[in-house]
């Protein structure tokens, strides 16, 4: 078969209809278990804003807490944009929690932990402050990871992936930029190359090691479209990409599963005790 | 098959009034259907007596709570009389919520339940569909719509179509129902000058286009159809997926069977799934008699009348034109092959 379908196509989405979803997902979920506001961390990056953006609009903007946790290593524009992106939006002074000191801490026992390591404890601290800020702030955490990122496993479990309510789950990162330009963020946090900065000079595409407008593809045709490795190849993508990504696409389920229970009585957690969260609200 | 007889309506068009009910800043869209009765309608309804007032419930129920649903029922069927309507028309399983999983039997009542009947006796002087999970003797659990008239049940429809696949778990939890009648709607509190005749179709019954045809075989003047659907398919270039999909279903059903149909969905979210809502009557041209809702907790009146039916099908006689002879002896055929392989 052949058949030509471009990026913008196959991943163009209708902006406006995403964002009514996304609003009454964000303001019906937010209050059905009885919170009124939300905590997120703000990075200076374009999920995390988009995040915000959309928070502002469904609670209104008194209602988002946003918290900037660099690292010291972070690069001191993000935290500049982040602010940015706050003033814009219209949000309360950031909540400024340097995380150097119990990184820190902590790595002064193991110092020859490598950065992967580092870069891992780091996003499990800011896990930590949002949900104690949670508390103090009686606001629910609130995620940012897309789908792209989940479906690739490019987060860390128990850190950035944990959160109450995820709005972009479903949207790639190409989808993303779209939703972050119809939004109208600033430019420089839709125009800067995605990175997680945990280390200097971080970029999200060199790490991967291809770009997202290219997976972003290749996942939907993947995913969304479950089309078999012959038509995968009429699209375009090679052998070796698509070994890539199906490898990271499996070996990454874990993480986006509730922990294995071993199976002994009649109705286990998750298995045949099936309860909806939303029970009863 | 349907007997239009005496019916001439006039010529004035389906009139509609239409609730601003938007949800407010209330972090709860449940509390957004307005509580104050629609203006206005009862002299209207008078002036063109016989035809029918129906109300589009377009409510977001509260997944598992029974008792909060039957309240939010009660007031909406109140509000209705009170406004002039005779009928409501409530989403799929509106007493319960649609992803209930394990909830099924916590949350089904019997025929003789109280919450029915409680629902039954607030139909005097109105008629309501209502959706919810109905307990057979045999502990049989059904995704079920019930007519309710004269303060009692009427009709019950058991969704033949359970939907098991993507994001739809039905058959795990429920059984299938295995037949599709017509009924008579009495609508008394109309004054029609013959019963409506209905058939109730719930959501995925619709994917099914034999399910409309079987009951427009029976003489259907209008379907009713309570939908529970989850909004989904953003990558479309325009509008979501799923409207697209019932945009086309419920004006092609409506036009070919030269019958009303009223579609009430739902909205709110269930673990993270939207509801899309988009409620709207279609006329038997195919066209809805006004722009489908949005996605917000709305009742919505619209007026239905015989005369209009009566005209369209006097220009477009496909009912009277059907062959069933014809697919008779067609299914026949291959009943009769299928018994043979």
């Amino acid at each position: 078969m052949s058949q030509t379908v471009s990026a913008a196509d196959a991943l163009s989405i209708d902006t406006a209809v995403v964002t009514e979803i996304l609003l009454g997902f964000i303001r019906d979920e937010v209050g059905k278990v009885g919170f009124d506001r939300v905590v997120l961390g703000l990075s200076g990056g374009i999920d995390s804003a988009l995040v915000a953006a959309l928070a502002a609009r469904a609670l209104g903007p008194e209602r988002v807490v946003p918290v900037i946790m660099p690292y010291r290593s972070s690069s001191p524009e993000s935290e500049a944009d982040a602010r940015t992106v706050a003033s814009q939006l219209g949000l309360m002074d950031p909540l400024l929690v340097d995380i150097s000191p119990q990184v820190d801490a902590y790595f002064d026992r193991f110092p020859e932990a490598d950065r992967g390591r580092r870069g891992n404890k780091m996003a499990r601290e800011r896990m930590s402050v949002l949900y104690d800020l949670s508390w103090a702030h009686r606001a629910l955490v609130i995620g940012t990871s897309n789908k792209t990122e989940l479906l690739l496993g490019y987060g860390t479990i128990h850190g950035d992936m944990a959160h109450a309510l995820n709005p972009l789950g479903d949207l790639y990162k190409t989808q993303v930029f779209a939703m972050a330009r119809a939004l109208g963020l600033p430019r420089r946090v839709v125009e800067k190359p995605p990175s997680a900065d945990l280390w200097e000079g971080q970029s999200d595409e060199q790490e991967l090691g291809f770009q997202y407008a290219v997976v972003d593809m290749l996942l939907y045709h993947m995913v969304d479209e479950r089309r078999t490795r012959d038509e995968l190849r009429a699209l375009g993508f090679d052998d070796e990409f698509i070994d890539l990504v199906g490898r990271r696409l499996r070996d990454n389920q874990y993480k986006r599963r509730l922990p294995l229970i071993a199976k002994l009585s009649a109705r286990t957690i998750d298995r045949d005790f099936r309860y909806p969260r939303d029970w009863g609200r | 098959m349907t007997d239009s007889s005496g019916s001439d309506g006039g010529d004035s068009p389906e009139f509609v009034i239409q609730m601003a009910g938007r949800a407010d800043d209330n972090l709860s869209p449940r509390r957004g259907v307005p509580a104050d009765a629609p203006q206005a309608s009862r002299e209207m309804v008078e002036a063109q007596q016989g035809d029918v007032v129906v109300v589009l419930a377009q409510i977001a129920p509260r997944l598992g709570d029974v008792a909060a649903n039957l309240e939010r029922h009660l007031a909406i069927i109140d509000d209705a009389r009170r406004g002039g309507g005779h009928l409501v028309v409530f989403p799929e399983l509106s007493l319960t919520g649609y992803f209930l999983k394990d909830l099924v039997p916590d949350v089904a009542l019997r025929g003789d339940a109280p919450e029915l009947v409680a629902l039954a006796a607030a139909c005097t002087g109105i008629d309501a569909l209502v959706g919810l999970v109905l307990e057979s003797e045999d502990a049989r659990f059904h995704n079920a719509a019930v007519y309710l008239s004269g303060g009692r049940a009427l009709h019950v429809h058991r969704k033949c179509y359970l939907p098991t696949y993507g994001l739809f778990d039905e058959h795990r939890y429920l059984a299938a129902g295995d037949r599709l009648r017509a009924f008579e709607a009495p609508l008394s509190a109309a004054l029609p000058r013959r019963p409506w005749r209905a058939g109730a179709l719930i959501c995925e019954d619709m994917w099914h286009p034999s399910a409309p045809a079987l009951l427009a075989r029976q003489g259907v003047d209008m379907f009713l159809c309570p939908s529970s659907s989850p909004g989904r398919g953003i990558v479309q270039g325009a509008a979501l997926g799923t409207a697209l999909s019932y945009d086309s279903m419920t004006r092609t059903y409506a036009q070919l069977f030269t019958s009303y149909l009223v579609y009430c969905n739902r909205v709110g979210f269930e673990d993270g799934v939207g509801f899309w809502g988009g409620s709207r009557v279609v006329g038997p041209q195919g066209a809805p008699l006004a722009d489908p809702l949005g996605s917000e907790e709305t009742l919505m009146w619209h007026r239905l009348d015989l005369g209009t039916l009566r005209r369209v099908r006097i220009s477009y006689p496909l009912l009277r034109d059907e062959r069933h002879d014809l697919i008779d002896n067609e299914s026949d055929r291959l009943r009769r092959r299928r018994t043979l392989d």
